[in-house]
């Protein structure tokens, strides 16, 4: 058994106080620990993107980091991306614009996608693509993927509020 | 009975062609969707699989003591638990292996508390092995003398197929022109996002629960049954949502066995789920082949003959890879007009990884090379190359020489529609006339098209389809169907097509489909099957509770039938739209009357094909399509690398149904068509897979994805449903031809063993111009 250590961190806006062993990754913890299944397991040496989260405002490949190093930091699950009215815009996008097939890429994609379209307005198709690249998906050829995010810009540009 | 007429009235309106969400979208978006991987049950315990490692050996001696008394460890089991019961399409497989015969054979499997309990179980085990030599290509494998893989198959040999027609040697004594060459089609796989997970749980009266990614549920229990040595009416399949299957959950593989077997031993269910290294080395691939092929034409351009023969590296088990040639045949005697054909095609087993089925089903191989020729006898005969393609495509209502009937053929409509959409033919010459001149960068046009079935394909004794459905007395319909949903949007299409005939909400529509002991038959998810037949199902299955709920309406309304509609969530007078009752009203009154009815009907289809026959002389799909893929690239000479600047595509859909999931089908089809054509390559080594992770087996990323011009040609498929035709099969299929004919356009070299890797682009760059100086 390996040596194990408490941490405390901010998730999805809540506080969380939990032992976890040294050895564990972060993606363990959220599925295996908290429950939090939306955050997927499919490579697990961060060559796809299915298992990313935003820990303090940057996307990581959950798989990569340890467990103990989201101590003191934020974090940002899928599940957390939904608001209290219900979808976000880049949940209700993708959904709108058939990004979804299996879906199982999509958890890791939409926080990619959200992270890029929050950090540059003006974030035009190519770019997306660029900021995608860490995110396969085997069902939908990205096309829908990146009408999705969009779409999502050109809102953001239209009323500025989401 | 008093009725009020006071609402306004209700248009006639239509989804059929509309663009329809997903129903599960918003869970899978939100990370809501509990997928097979994401379970946990009480009591569960982890299964886990030791592979061999070594491509052949004879296992001397297994020892599991150290791991059995492990705390924690609650079964251990090898091959003498599973002896005796095979399992696979010839019954050359088993669970757990008491020979070696590929680095991924199963030898030992344990189950305890936790994964890494497990995984430390397995380096416990104490294997001692006595290696074989092995073969490692069907040509080594067909050797006289080679080592035998499986010792009841002499001579390695595996399925074998054949189909002539016509006089051959006359037909190429009449050619003016003969292409002829192998092509070499690679190992790939699934690489689904989701690895291969199974649950396996036995209750105290011997049934089995199994929750599973397969894609084909009632056949499964055939299929997996043997391998278990039970009664298939004793398992229960349970489908959870899944992350990909592409084909690749289309049989038994032996992790699922496993997961029963070591459930049955331990009375706790039990998961097994892969690694992603796991998964790239023991899951099945697109099936390998080396096809030698020759077509021939006349000088006027009309094609006299073709013939194929194809050897098939059958790996060291027989799954569905090995039956692929039914396909291969159709699409060597199909592909356009070919008056005489000569196919034959021999799997060979090997000690390599065994093939399975993969979307496209043998048709990527053969497309890749009857597209490839189509190309090269264009430049040999002195006519337009469109020319040549419109001059041997069929017409509606021709048969091919296996008796396929094109009943709605729209191949010429698709090549002119993505001719004249890319400027084809004046691309294809300006880029072929600067070939010679200077500069690193070459671009290219290539066509390819091809045929596939689009109606199902009867290669089991039924191709049909149960259904079921309800309506509630609040006007919610229930659909209970045999049609899995396993990513591709079956759901939508379900939905809508409820939603069209009952007049009701999209939103108001629920789908049951993922138990085996309450949906009825289905075939499965393949053959590009499930919107032509599990529509037509659900179709028929509601135009029957629409003629029960309309009777009851006339009855009870005084309306004559005739006159009455479904429309908005009311009953309606068909001809101005004015509602005459509230659905749920009238659901309400037929439940609680004196005479009192519930509605619920069921339905079972079977499309009319014929069965596929040892002869391979059947009209074997309801229906049969064709696509056009122009693709236009970039060449860097220098290195090699394929940039795809765009794909026009011209595909005949019959009619679209929900036209989002329809363009979903076609740019994820292409997604996997071009890792095929650029990337994606199993680096197989004596038997061991080299590169089992995506930072070397290379998928298509987002940036390498081209723009897609996308034209739904609608030939109105009488049997289909609303006219559709199958679709999401030739997208995968059609891409790869289309780039080595761009490739050739570009550069003037051809490559018959894809991937069109940057190294081999290069090198045939490289060899030409040596070869040329």
């Amino acid at each position: 058994m390996s040596v194990e250590t408490e941490i405390r961190f901010k998730l999805n806006g809540r506080e969380v106080s939990l032992t976890v062993p040294v050895t564990m990754k972060a993606l363990a913890m959220l599925r295996d620990k908290l429950g939090l299944t939306g955050t997927k397991y499919a490579c697990g040496e961060g060559e796809c993107g299915a298992c990313t989260i935003k820990v303090d405002g940057k996307t990581v490949n959950s798989c990569l980091m340890y467990a103990v190093d989201c101590d003191g930091r934020e974090l940002v699950t899928i599940e957390g991306l939904r608001t209290p009215e219900g979808l976000h815009p880049v949940q209700q996008a993708f959904v709108d614009h058939g990004a979804v097939q299996c879906g199982f890429c999509m958890p890791g994609m939409i926080m990619q996608a959200d992270y890029l379209v929050e950090n540059n307005p003006e974030l035009t198709r190519e770019e997306a693509q660029r900021g995608l690249e860490g995110n396969l998906c085997r069902c939908t050829g990205y096309t829908k993927v990146l009408d999705a995010v969009e779409a999502v810009v050109e809102a953001k540009k239209c009323c500025g509020r989401c | 009975m008093e009725t009020k007429v006071t609402a306004a009235p209700i248009a006639k309106t239509t989804l059929i062609g509309q663009r329809v969400k997903k129903p599960d979208a918003p869970d899978k978006a939100t990370g809501k969707t509990r997928y097979i991987n994401d379970m946990v049950l009480p009591q569960m315990l982890i299964g886990k699989v030791l592979f061999a490692g070594r491509p052949h050996a004879r296992i001397i001696r297994i020892d599991t003591a150290a791991a059995a008394k492990l705390p924690g460890v609650y079964a251990v089991l090898t091959g003498k638990d599973a002896a005796g019961l095979k399992f696979g399409f010839v019954r050359d497989n088993v669970a757990l292996k008491d020979k070696v015969r590929c680095e991924h054979d199963e030898i030992a499997a344990v189950a305890a508390e936790t994964e890494e309990i497990a995984s430390r179980a397995l380096e416990l085990i104490d294997v001692e092995f006595e290696d074989l030599p092995g073969v490692f290509t069907p040509e080594a494998g067909a050797a006289t003398g080679a080592p035998l893989v499986q010792e009841k198959f002499p001579g390695n040999k595996s399925l074998s197929f054949e189909f002539k027609h016509g006089d051959l040697a006359a037909a190429e004594r009449a050619s003016d022109f003969v292409v002829d060459n192998v092509f070499r089609p690679h190992h790939v796989t699934h690489c689904c996002m989701g690895t291969s997970c199974a649950i396996a749980d036995f209750d105290h009266n011997g049934k089995l629960t199994i929750w599973t990614q397969t894609q084909y549920p009632y056949n499964y229990k055939m299929d997996l049954a043997p391998a278990l040595g039970i009664d298939p009416g004793d398992i229960r399949v349970i489908q959870p949502p899944i992350g990909g299957a592409f084909g690749s959950k289309l049989d038994v593989y032996p992790y699922e066995p496993i997961a029963a077997l070591l459930a049955k031993k331990t009375g706790r269910p039990v998961k097994v789920i892969y690694t992603r290294e796991e998964e790239f080395r023991a899951s099945p691939t697109r099936q390998a082949a080396i096809i030698h092929m020759r077509t021939g034409c006349s000088r006027d351009g009309t094609l006299t003959f073709r013939s194929a023969d194809v050897l098939l590296d059958n790996g060291a088990y027989t799954s569905w890879g090995p039956t692929i040639p039914v396909i291969m045949m159709r699409t060597t005697s199909g592909h356009y007009r070919v008056p005489v054909v000569d196919f034959k095609a021999q799997a060979i087993y090997t000690n390599n990884p065994y093939a399975g089925s993969f979307r496209g089903y043998g048709n990527v191989q053969t497309t890749y090379a009857t597209a490839q020729q189509m190309d090269m006898l264009a430049d040999l005969v002195d006519i337009e190359p469109l020319e040549f393609h419109l001059k041997n495509a069929q017409k509606s209502g021709e048969y091919t020489p296996q008796q396929s009937f094109l009943r709605e053929c729209a191949l010429a409509e698709c090549l002119e529609t993505a001719a004249a959409a890319s400027d084809y033919s004046r691309k294809r010459k300006e880029y072929a006339a600067a070939r010679e001149l200077p500069g690193r960068y070459k671009k290219g046009i290539g066509l390819a098209s091809s045929i596939h079935n689009a109606g199902g394909a009867k290669i089991h004794k039924s191709d049909g389809i149960g259904t079921m459905l309800k309506v509630d007395d609040f006007a919610r319909v229930t659909v209970i169907t045999g049609a899995s949903e396993i990513g591709q949007g079956i759901d939508a299409v379900i939905t809508l097509i409820v939603a069209e005939e009952l007049g009701v909400p999209l939103e108001h529509v629920t789908i049951v489909n993922t138990d085996s002991d309450i949906a009825p038959w289905d075939v499965g998810v393949h053959a590009s099957r499930t919107t032509f037949i599990a529509g037509n199902g659900t179709r028929r299955a509601a135009k029957k509770a629409k003629a029960q709920i309309l009777n009851a309406a006339a009855k009870m309304l005084g309306e004559p039938l005739e006159t009455l509609e479904l429309r908005g969530g009311s009953v309606v007078r068909d001809a101005c739209g004015t509602p005459l009752i509230e659905l749920e009203r009238l659901l309400r009154r037929m439940h609680f009357q004196t005479e009192p009815e519930l509605v619920m009907v069921s339905d079972y289809y079977e499309p009319n094909s014929e069965p596929e026959g040892a002869k391979h002389v059947s009209d074997h799909s309801a229906a049969y399509s064709h696509a056009v893929h122009i693709a236009e690239i970039t060449v860097d000479t220098l290195t090699g690398e394929i940039k795809v600047d765009k794909v026009t595509v011209a595909q005949d859909v019959g009619r679209v149904i929900n036209r989002m999931g329809l363009e979903g089908q076609i740019e994820g089809g292409i997604a996997i068509g071009l890792g095929y054509a650029l990337s994606e390559n199993m680096r197989l080594e004596q038997g061991l897979l080299k590169n089992p992770c995506f930072r070397d087996y290379k998928l298509i990323t987002a940036p390498e994805m081209p723009p897609l011009d996308l034209h739904f040609i609608e030939s109105n498929c009488a049997e289909g449903p609303y006219g559709a035709k199958g679709i999401s099969e030739l997208p995968t299929i059609v891409i790869a031809p289309a780039i080595a004919n761009a490739l050739h356009n570009a550069t003037g070299v051809r490559i018959f063993n894809p991937p069109l890797s940057p190294e081999k682009v290069a090198r045939a760059i490289f060899d030409a111009k040596q070869a040329g100086s």
